[in-house]
C-alpha cells in the first residue's frame, strides 16, 4: 500500500537559472483520483514555476472548496498558501495581495468554485484586474459530492449519472473578456505543450490572468455522451495557434513571416509569440476573441489557446493608486507619521 | 522505433538487471522479497536450483550483480546482494526435505565428472536425480575444488562449504577423491555415456625467469598451491616478513591467510596502479582492514639471496603511461627499491593446463592450448566429452562455473538421450500481475531511503590470531530485513497495453523518475533525445508502445525505473499493471516433465 512517493530522483535533474531542480518546486503526494485532469495542471503550474526560475517563497497559492481547490497542496510544497471559504478565494487573493502586491499569486479554482457559488466574488476580481493568475480547473462537474452537473456543463452534455444536463453553461472566458480581463485563455490538462507556455505567460502578464483549463473527471464525467471528456475534448479542440513565452533573457531570433506570427510584449518585457492558425482573431480585440470563440462553439468545437490579451490594463493597484512599496513593509512610522504630520495635513484644509 | 515485444523473454529479463547479470541468471529480488519476509528456507531453495552453493556464493561471490543493480544507478551503492544471499543461507532450517529425491531405479546411463569443484557438482546436482550413475574424480581428499583449496577459511568456513557439497555427494554420487586423473584415455576407455571435465585453471604463473628464482625456491611459492596447501594444512606458518606480488583477489587471499600464521609485516606488491588492480574492491578493502599496505607501480626485478638463503626483493618503480586509446604502458624510471622479506607469494594469474589428456582423442586444442569447446552447449570436439568452468575458457569464478555446469548438464542429457544438444527449451517464463487491490500490490512497493547496511564484522585482533575464524559476522535479522527493503523489485515489471490509455498523463505527472512519456515516435536516437529527463545509458532499453489514439507512443526509459508502482497506482484504466516477472533458466530434465494440461 503506498500512499508515498519515494524520495528517489532522477539522477541527472535539470538545474533552473536559480539553482533548483523540478523536485523542489513539488508538493504532497495527490489525493485525487487516478487519471484526474487536475493533476496535469498541478504538473504543469509546477513545470512553469520551474521554468520562469521562481523562487518556491515569492509564490502565494490561493484556492477556495472543491477538488481543483485541494490541488495547491500538491505543488510548490515551500510556497505559501491559503485554502478560504468555498467561492471566496478572490476575495482573500484581494487582501493578500494589497497587503504584498511583490508575490506572485495563483489562485486554483474549479468550476464550481467560480462559476457557482463564488460567481459574485468571480465576477469582481475580474472587474478590478488584480494582478493574479486565475486557474479554473474546468470538468463540468461536482466532482467532491458524487458528479452532479455544475454551470460550466454544456447543455446536452450527460455525465455518469446519464442525464443530459438542461440548463444553459456559463463561458468563464467570454465573461473575463466581458468584464476587462487583460489576459484570457483556454486549455486543455491533456496538452502541457499549449498549457505550460500559457501558464509561464500568465504569470508573466500584469493584472488579471484567466485560464479555463477543461479538466477531465475520470470517475463522474469521462463518458461517451459528455463534452468534458478526455475523448470528446481531444477531438472538437481547435487550437488559435501555437504559442511560445519568450522570457525576458532570451534574445528573440527566429524570424517569422508577418500575418502568420503576431509578437505581444508582457509588462515586464517578456513576450508572447503567437503562430495563428486562424486569421479571423486579433488577440487585442474583445469583440473578435468573442466572436471567435462563439464561431467555433456552433461547430460544437472548443476553441482553445489564448483568446485575448492586452497587457497594458491597469491593475488594482495601479488603479488606487497605492503605494509602490508593499503595504505588510511599512513601518510604524510611515502608516503613522505622528502628530505634527496630522497637523500639517490639516492645515492644508484650512 | 517499433513497439517492444514483451512477449520475447529476454526484454523483461534485461530489465532484472541483477538477474541478467547473474552467469545462472538466479531471480534475486524474487528471493529478497522472501528474505524479507523471513522465509529463508524458500529463500535458500531459489538460490539452491540456480546456483547451487548459496551458502558459499552468499560469502565469496564475484556478485556481478551488484554493479549491475539498479539502486547504484538511483542512489550511491547497490543493494547488498550477495551478503543477503548468505542471510538465507545461515538463517534457513533443515532443507533436506526439500532436496529433490534421487531413483532407485537409475536410468541406465553412466557419467564421469573429472574435477570435483563447483561445475562438476551442478552437473551432478542436475542429473542425479534423473536417474543417471555419476563418479567424480579429484586429487583431492575432499569435494569442493577450488573453493575448498583457494577460498581461506576466515572467508568460507569448512562447514558451510561441506553442507553444500555434500547435499549433493549424498545423491549417490560415487566419489574418487585423492585419484588425480594423469590420462583421459583411461576414462574414455571406460564405458562412460558422458565425461564432463571440470578441473578448472590450476596452473599459477610463476616468475621463472627472475633472477635468484632458483636459489630462492625454499621461500618462494606459488599463491594458490600455497594456499591449497594451508587448506589442508601441509603448511602451517610463514615468515615474519612476507611480500605477495600480485593485485588480484588471490593475493589478497594470501596476505590476509600470512598474517594468521606467522606474518606481521605482510605487504601486497603490485606492478600497475593501485586503480586498475583486479581484486574486487572489497578484498581490497578487507586487506587493509587488517593493516596491510599494498605498494603499486613496483615492478619485481629481482630476488635477493644472501648465503644461499632468500633476504629480499629489488623492485622498479614505474610509471603507468596512457595512450590515445586509453591503453596503458608501464616505464621503468629506473629507480630500484629493495624489501626485505622472508617470504614471497606469487599471485600473479593463473593458466589452464591439460597435460592429462592425450591429444588423439579426438578433442582439438585451439589457442593457448586450450581445448575447443562450444559456448553454448560446452560440448569439445569429442561429442562425448564436454568442459565447463574454468577449463572451459580460463579463470572466472564460481557463479560462471555453476552457470556452465547446469548448462554443461543439459548438454549431457539430450545427448546421452540421442537428441541433438542444439535443440535447447526457452527458459521459463512467468507474467502475472501482482495488483491486490486500490493501491496495493503483493509486494512491497515504497522505497526506501536508507544506505546500504554495512555487514558488521568480528574483532580484528581475534581474527587474525585464528585461520579458520570468520570475519565477516553476517547481517542480523533487522539488518537483513532493512537491506532487503533497499531491493527495487526490478522483476515486477510496468506492463503497459496500449488500447486500454486514455493520455490522461497522470503517469508521467507521478513517475518519481521521469521515466514515462507520451511523444511523437521516431528512430532510437532522435526519441532518446526528445524525453523528459536524459537517457543517456543505451545499455538500458526505451520501451515503446503501439501507436496511441493521438498518434504518439508511450516511452519509457527502463534505466531508472523505481518500480514503484505509482504509475499504475495513478492510471485510471489500468493501462499500466505492475506485473511479476519470473524467468528461470531450464534445467537439464524439463524437457521430459509432466506439463500441466492447459485449461484455458
Amino acid at each position: 500500500m503506498s500512499f508515498i512517493r519515494p524520495n528517489i530522483r532522477h539522477p541527472q535533474l535539470k538545474v533552473n537559472e536559480i539553482g533548483y531542480t523540478r523536485a523542489d518546486y513539488e508538493g504532497a503526494l495527490s489525493t485525487l483520483c487516478a487519471g484526474c485532469g487536475h493533476d496535469s495542471i498541478s504538473a504543469s503550474i509546477l513545470q512553469s514555476c520551474f521554468e520562469l526560475s521562481i523562487e518556491p517563497h515569492k509564490v502565494a497559492k490561493m484556492s477556495g472548496i472543491g477538488c481543483s481547490s485541494k490541488t495547491p497542496a500538491y505543488f510548490l510544497g515551500k510556497s505559501h498558501g491559503f485554502n478560504s471559504v468555498h467561492g471566496r478565494m478572490p476575495s482573500v487573493a484581494t487582501g493578500a495581495n494589497l497587503a504584498n502586491r511583490d508575490l506572485v499569486y495563483i489562485g486554483v479554482s474549479g468550476d464550481g468554485d467560480t462559476a457557482s457559488i463564488g460567481m459574485g466574488q468571480f465576477a469582481h476580481v475580474v472587474r478590478r484586474n488584480l494582478n493574479m493568475v486565475y486557474i479554473v480547473m474546468n470538468n463540468g462537474c461536482y466532482g467532491l459530492t458524487k458528479g452532479q452537473d455544475s454551470a460550466t456543463a454544456d447543455r446536452g452534455s450527460a455525465s455518469k449519472k446519464g442525464v443530459p444536463n438542461p440548463f444553459s453553461s456559463i463561458d468563464l472566458c467570454e465573461t473575463a473578456i466581458q468584464l476587462g480581463a487583460g489576459f484570457v485563455a483556454r486549455s486543455f490538462s491533456g496538452d502541457k505543450e499549449q498549457l505550460i507556455p500559457l501558464i509561464k505567460a500568465a504569470i508573466s502578464h500584469r493584472g488579471f490572468a484567466l485560464i479555463d483549463v477543461v479538466s477531465p473527471c475520470v470517475t463522474f464525467n469521462n463518458t461517451v455522451k459528455s463534452t468534458k471528456s478526455y475523448d470528446h475534448v481531444r477531438e472538437h479542440m481547435n487550437a488559435t495557434g501555437t504559442f511560445d513565452f519568450v522570457p525576458l533573457k532570451e534574445e528573440i531570433t527566429t524570424q517569422y513571416s508577418p500575418g502568420e506570427t503576431e509578437e505581444i510584449t508582457l509588462h515586464d518585457g517578456s513576450a508572447v509569440r503567437l503562430h495563428k492558425a486562424t486569421e479571423n482573431l486579433d488577440f487585442s480585440s474583445r469583440r473578435s476573441a468573442l466572436n471567435e470563440i462563439e464561431r467555433f462553439k456552433e461547430k460544437g468545437e472548443i476553441l482553445t489557446g489564448l483568446l485575448f490579451l492586452n497587457p497594458q490594463t491597469p491593475d488594482t493597484h495601479e488603479m488606487l493608486g497605492t503605494t509602490p512599496t508593499p503595504l505588510n513593509k511599512l513601518t510604524y512610522e510611515q502608516l503613522c507619521p505622528g502628530n505634527g504630520t496630522l497637523k500639517s495635513i490639516n492645515e492644508s484644509f484650512k | 522505433m517499433k513497439p517492444t515485444d514483451i512477449e520475447n523473454p529476454e526484454y523483461f529479463h534485461k530489465v532484472v538487471d541483477c538477474q541478467y547479470a547473474c552467469p545462472a541468471h538466479t531471480p534475486v529480488p524474487e528471493y529478497i522479497r522472501l528474505i524479507a519476509r523471513g522465509r529463508y528456507d524458500d529463500a535458500y531453495m531459489i538460490n539452491w536450483e540456480s546456483n547451487v552453493f548459496p551458502g558459499v556464493l552468499g560469502r565469496t561471490c564475484d556478485r556481478p550483480c551488484e554493479p549491475a543493480c539498479r539502486r547504484g544507478r538511483v542512489d550511491e551503492e547497490p543493494v547488498a546482494i550477495c551478503r543477503l544471499k548468505r542471510v538465507a543461507a545461515d538463517n534457513k532450517a533443515d532443507v533436506k526435505a526439500r532436496m529433490p529425491a534421487i531413483p532407485e531405479q537409475k536410468n541406465g546411463k553412466k557419467i564421469a565428472l573429472i574435477g570435483g569443484g563447483p561445475a562438476s557438482l551442478t552437473v551432478a546436482r542436475d542429473l542425479a536425480p534423473l536417474g543417471y550413475e555419476i563418479d567424480l574424480y579429484d586429487a583431492q581428499p575432499k569435494g569442493g575444488g577450488f573453493m575448498r583449496s583457494q577460498i581461506p577459511s576466515f572467508r568460507l568456513p569448512e562447514t558451510v562449504l561441506d553442507e553444500e557439497v555434500n547435499y549433493i555427494l549424498d545423491m549417490g554420487i560415487t566419489t574418487h577423491f585423492d585419484h588425480y586423473v594423469d590420462s583421459l584415455k583411461s576414462i574414455t576407455d571406460k564405458d562412460y555415456d558422458a565425461i564432463f571435465i571440470g578441473t578448472g585453471a590450476p596452473r599459477g604463473r610463476d616468475l621463472k625467469k627472475l633472477p635468484g628464482r632458483e636459489e630462492g625456491d625454499a621461500n618462494i611459492h606459488v599463491g594458490i598451491e600455497w594456499l591449497a596447501n594451508v587448506a589442508f594444512e601441509h603448511t602451517k606458518s610463514i615468515g615474519k616478513k612476507v611480500l605477495v606480488l600480485g593485485g588480484g583477489n588471490t593475493a589478497m587471499d594470501c596476505c590476509r591467510t600470512s598474517k594468521r600464521i606467522g606474518g606481521e609485516d605482510v605487504r601486497v606488491v603490485v606492478r600497475s596502479p593501485k586503480a586498475d588492480m583486479k581484486a574486487s574492491p572489497w578484498e581490497i578493502e578487507d586487506a587493509e582492514h587488517e593493516d596491510i599496505p599494498i605498494y603499486e607501480n613496483h615492478s619485481p626485478k629481482e630476488f635477493v639471496i644472501k648465503d644461499g638463503k632468500l633476504v629480499g626483493m629489488n623492485f622498479e618503480l614505474v610509471e603507468a603511461k596512457y595512450d590515445d586509446n586509453g591503453k596503458r604502458s608501464l616505464e621503468p624510471t629506473g629507480e630500484i627499491v629493495f624489501m626485505e622479506c622472508d617470504d614471497v607469494l606469487m599471485a600473479i594469474g593463473q593458466e589452464n593446463a591439460f597435460p592429462w589428456i592425450e591429444r588423439d582423442l579426438g578433442i582439438e586444442f585451439g589457442d593457448w592450448d586450450m581445448p575447443v569447446v562450444d559456448s553454448t552447449t560446452f560440448q569439445s570436439t569429442n561429442a562425448r566429452v564436454f568442459f565447463g568452468g574454468d577449463a572451459a575458457f580460463g579463470p572466472e569464478n564460481v557463479i560462471t562455473a555453476v552457470a556452465h555446469g547446469h548448462q554443461a548438464a543439459v548438454s549431457i542429457d539430450l545427448h546421452c538421450n540421442g537428441q541433438d544438444i542444439n535443440e535447447r527449451l526457452n527458459p521459463g517464463v512467468n507474467l502475472v500481475t501482482q495488483k491486490m487491490g486500490f493501491h496495493e500490490w503483493t509486494y512491497d512497493n515504497p522505497v526506501t531511503d536508507d544506505d546500504r547496511f554495512i555487514v558488521p564484522l568480528a574483532d580484528k585482533q581475534q581474527a587474525l590470531s585464528n585461520r579458520k575464524m570468520e570475519v565477516e559476522l553476517g547481517f542480523d535479522l533487522q539488518q537483513a530485513y532493512d537491506e532487503a527493503q533497499r531491493c527495487l523489485n526490478c522483476d515486477v515489471q510496468t506492463v503497459f497495453t496500449a488500447n486500454k490509455c486514455i493520455e490522461c498523463d497522470a503517469c508521467i505527472d507521478i513517475c518519481p523518475t521521469d521515466c514515462i512519456n507520451f511523444i511523437q515516435n521516431g528512430e532510437e536516437d532522435d526519441l532518446r533525445s526528445r524525453l523528459k529527463a536524459p537517457a543517456d545509458n543505451k545499455d538500458q532499453d526505451l520501451y515503446v508502445s503501439t501507436d496511441l489514439k493521438t498518434g504518439r507512443v508511450m516511452v519509457k526509459d527502463e534505466n531508472v525505473c523505481l518500480h514503484c508502482g505509482l504509475c499504475a497506482e495513478r492510471c485510471p484504466t489500468t493501462a499500466w499493471d505492475m506485473q511479476k516477472f519470473l524467468y528461470t533458466v531450464t534445467k537439464a530434465g524439463k524437457d521430459k516433465e509432466a506439463v500441466a494440461p492447459c485449461t484455458k
